[in-house]
C-alpha cells in the first residue's frame, strides 16, 4: 500500500534507486534498529553483489529539538539537558557549554576549577575511547569479551561519578565559572589509584585485539579516509588524526590549563579504520599522562567564582562561539545573546554529526559488513547527532 | 586573544578589499566581552569570497567548523519626534512629543565559522543575510567549497528554511520530509497534532467508521 500526503508518496525521497530496479542492485534500509548503528541510526545502502555502490544517511529519529529548548529557558536549565546530547560524555558537553557561556559573559575561572576539569574531562576520554573499542570489536563479532572488560572499566570511572557529583552519567556538574562541589582528597586518592591501574588495562585490551588474526584484516585497509577529504569534510577528533592531520583544540585553542601540562598528539598514516582503533589506545595513553600531572599540580582554593550570579544570568548582548576538543571532536557551541535571561540563539555544532559527512565516500567500495566496522570506527551518539 | 582575533579580522578584511576591488566588507560589531566580530558578505560574490577564504594565500581558511542560521523577525522600532501642534486655545504652536513606529523588516542570517588547520587560526566568522523570511530566502550554498557544509546546510534550510542554491541535496534532515513549517523560527507555532502522520491504521478506521455509521434519518 502506497501512502501519499498531498500528492506526495511518503518515504520517497530517502530512496537511492529510481524507477525500478532491474535486479542487479539492491537496495536495503540499514536500521534504525539495527544492533550495529549505536541507536537509532538508518542507511539507505545500495548493492551491487556484497559492495556498496551507493549509501545515503538517514537521520532524525532522535530529533527533540534541544536547540529550541534551550532558546526558551535560562542559561543555567540548558546545563543538564547538555548531558543528554553526547550521553557518554555527559562532563565534556558540559565543559564545552560553560567555556561558550563564560565567553560570552566574560567570566573568570579560578585555577583550581580548570584542574578539576581537567581531570573530569580526561577520565571522560578514557571511559569513551574504551567503550568504543569495545563496541567495535562487538559491531565486528566479538560477542561480549571485549565490550564486558571495557565496561567493568568504565564502570569503575562511573563509580567515582557518581561520588563527586551523585550521578553516573548525567552529571550536571559544571558550573558558569567553576563546578559545583569540590573533590575532596579521598576521591583524588581513589584517581590516583585509578590511574595507576589503567594501563593495565589497556594493555589487555591491546593484547587481546591488537594483533588478533580476526580484527586486522577486518579493520586494515578498510574505511580510508584521506587526509584532503578529512580536512574538506570537517572531520574532528581522533578521526581526523588518524589521518594524519595533527589537530588537537587542546594543543590549538589552549583553553583551560592545557597549555601547562605536557602531552603528545598521536597521529595516524593510513587513515584506515586500524588507525582510528590505535589512535583511541595511544589517546588513552596520553589522557594517563594528563590526568597524572594535573592530579599533582591541582591547587588548593576556591572552586567557583562567587561573583557570578548563576541563577537569572542576564550576559550583555553580543555573541559567542567556544569549542572544545571532546572524545569524539570539536564540540562547540555557538550562543547569541539579546540581553534577556535565555539564549536568543542556541547552536550546538555536534562532532558525531559532522564526522559522518564523508560517511558515504569512506563506504563506496567496501563490503556491506565493512560498512559496520567503518561506521563503529567513526564513534557517533546518536543523543548528539539529531540532538 | 581578542585582539588578535580582532587584528586577524582587519587582515582578512584588507586582503579581501585588495582582491575584491570595489565591493565593501562590512564588520559587525560583537558587543559581548568575546568581541569574536564578523564580516558581512553579499550572498552575489560570496562563493567567489569563500574560495579566496580557502586557498589565499596567509588565509588558508580550509576549515569550515560551525553553520548555524539565526531568525531575526520584523522589529518595530519607536521613534520620538518633537512636533509643532497648534495649541489648544487657538493661539500660536505648542511642541509636543509624538511617538513613532518604524519597521525593521526581518531577514535569515546564515553564520559560518571558519578556521585554519594549515595555519592553525581562526575563528573567522561570516554572515550571510537574506533579502526578506517570505519568497527571498535564498543564499549560494558553500557546500562546493566546503564538503563540512553539507550536513550542516541541510539542518538550517530543516530548521530555519533558508533556501542554498548549489547545494548538492538540500532535503530535510532532522525533520520528517512531509513537515510543513520551520521550527526554529521565532514565530513558529507549535502543532497541536505534532506527530501526525497518515497511517494504514486511520485509513482503516475511516472505513469502519463509514461501514458502521447509520446513515443519517430523515426527520419528519
Amino acid at each position: 500500500m502506497t501512502l501519499s500526503l498531498q500528492g506526495q508518496p511518503l518515504g520517497t525521497s530517502t530512496r537511492l534507486l529510481d524507477g525500478e530496479a532491474d535486479g542487479s542492485i539492491l537496495e536495503v534500509s540499514m536500521g534504525p534498529h539495527h544492533p550495529s548503528t549505536h541507536g537509532v541510526f538508518r542507511m539507505n545502502v545500495a548493492l551491487d553483489g556484497e559492495t556498496v555502490v551507493k549509501l545515503k544517511p538517514v537521520f532524525g529519529y532522535l530529533h527533540r529539538n534541544h536547540e529550541k529548548i534551550a532558546e526558551s529557558i535560562s542559561y543555567l536549565g540548558s546545563i543538564p539537558y547538555s548531558d543528554r546530547l553526547d550521553y557518554f560524555c555527559s562532563m565534556t558537553n558540559n565543559w564545552a557549554y560553560v567555556l561558550s557561556v563564560e565567553k560570552l559573559g566574560g567570566f573568570a575561572v579560578p585555577e583550581r576549577a580548570e584542574y578539576i576539569r581537567v581531570i573530569v574531562a580526561e577520565m571522560t576520554r578514557l571511559l569513551n575511547h574504551g567503550c568504543l573499542i569495545g563496541f567495535l570489536a562487538q559491531d565486528l563479532g566479538a560477542m561480549g569479551t571485549p565490550l564486558m572488560y571495557a565496561f567493568r572499566q568504565r564502570e569503575k570511572i562511573l563509580d567515582l561519578f557518581e561520588a563527586l557529583t551523585g550521578a553516573r552519567m548525567m552529571c550536571n556538574y559544571m558550573r558558569f565559572g567553576g563546578v559545583r562541589v569540590d573533590l575532596s582528597p579521598e576521591w583524588l586518592q581513589a584517581v590516583r589509584k585509578l590511574v595507576d591501574e589503567y594501563p593495565a588495562f589497556i594493555d589487555e585490551l591491546e593484547a587481546l585485539l591488537s594483533e588478533n588474526e580476526i580484527l586486522k584484516p577486518r579493520l586494515q585497509e578498510v574505511g580510508v579516509l584521506s587526509r584532503e577529504l578529512a580536512v574538506q569534510a570537517g572531520v574532528t577528533g581522533p578521526g581526523l588524526r588518524a589521518s594524519g592531520v595533527p589537530y588537537d583544540i587542546r594543543k590549538v585553542d589552549g583553553y583551560g590549563v592545557y597549555p601547562r601540562l605536557q602531552f603528545r598528539v598521536p597521529i595516524g598514516e593510513h587513515g584506515d579504520c586500524y588507525d582510528r582503533y590505535m589512535i583511541r589506545l595511544l589517546e588513552m595513553r596520553e589522557s594517563l599522562v594528563l590526568l597524572k600531572q594535573a592530579l599533582d599540580q591541582i591547587p588548593a582554593g576556591p572552586f567557583t567564582n562567587p561573583q557570578i550570579k548563576l541563577r537569572n544570568l542576564r550576559p550583555k548582548a553580543g555573541e559567542a562561539y567556544g569549542r572544545i576538543e571532546a572524545p569524539k571532536g570539536e564540540l562547540g557551541f555557538y550562543l547569541i545573546s539579546d540581553g534577556k535571561g535565555e539564549p536568543y540563539r542556541y547552536r550546538v555544532r555536534p562532532p558525531s554529526l559532522i564526522n559522518l559527512t564523508p560517511l558515504e565516500d569512506m563506504c563506496l567500495g567496501q563490503n556491506i559488513a565493512d560498512v559496520v566496522a567503518i561506521l563503529g570506527s567513526i564513534d557517533i551518539v546518536l543523543g548528539e547527532v539529531d540532538r | 586573544m581578542t585582539t588578535e582575533t580582532l587584528s586577524l579580522l582587519d587582515r582578512v578584511r584588507e586582503r579581501l578589499e585588495s582582491a575584491f576591488p570595489g565591493k565593501s566588507f562590512p564588520i559587525i560589531q560583537n558587543t559581548s566581552p568575546a568581541a569574536q566580530h564578523s564580516l558581512l558578505l553579499s550572498s552575489e560574490d560570496a562563493v567567489e569570497v569563500a574560495k579566496f577564504l580557502r586557498d589565499g594565500d596567509g588565509l588558508k581558511f580550509d576549515y569550515l567548523s560551525n553553520v548555524t542560521g539565526v531568525d531575526w523577525p520584523e522589529r518595530q522600532i519607536p521613534e520620538k519626534k518633537q512636533v509643532q501642534v497648534p495649541a489648544p486655545d487657538g493661539n500660536g504652536t505648542v511642541t509636543k512629543e509624538e511617538t513613532t513606529t518604524h519597521t525593521e523588516p526581518g531577514y535569515l542570517e546564515a553564520v559560518y565559522h571558519l578556521y585554519s588547520m594549515e595555519l592553525r587560526h581562526g575563528p573567522l566568522i561570516f554572515r550571510l543575510r537574506t533579502q526578506d523570511r517570505g519568497e527571498k530566502n535564498h543564499l549560494p550554498s558553500l557546500t562546493p567549497v566546503w564538503r563540512s557544509a553539507e550536513f550542516q546546510e541541510r539542518e538550517v534550510y530543516d530548521l530555519f528554511g533558508i533556501h542554498f542554491d548549489g547545494h548538492p541535496d538540500l532535503r530535510r534532515i532532522l525533520m520528517w520530509e512531509e513537515f510543513q513549517d520551520y521550527p526554529m523560527r521565532k514565530d513558529f507555532v507549535e502543532p497541536d497534532d505534532y506527530e501526525y502522520e497518515p497511517t494504514p491504521h486511520g485509513k482503516v478506521l475511516e472505513r469502519v467508521k463509514a461501514r458502521t455509521t447509520p446513515a443519517p434519518q430523515e426527520v419528519k
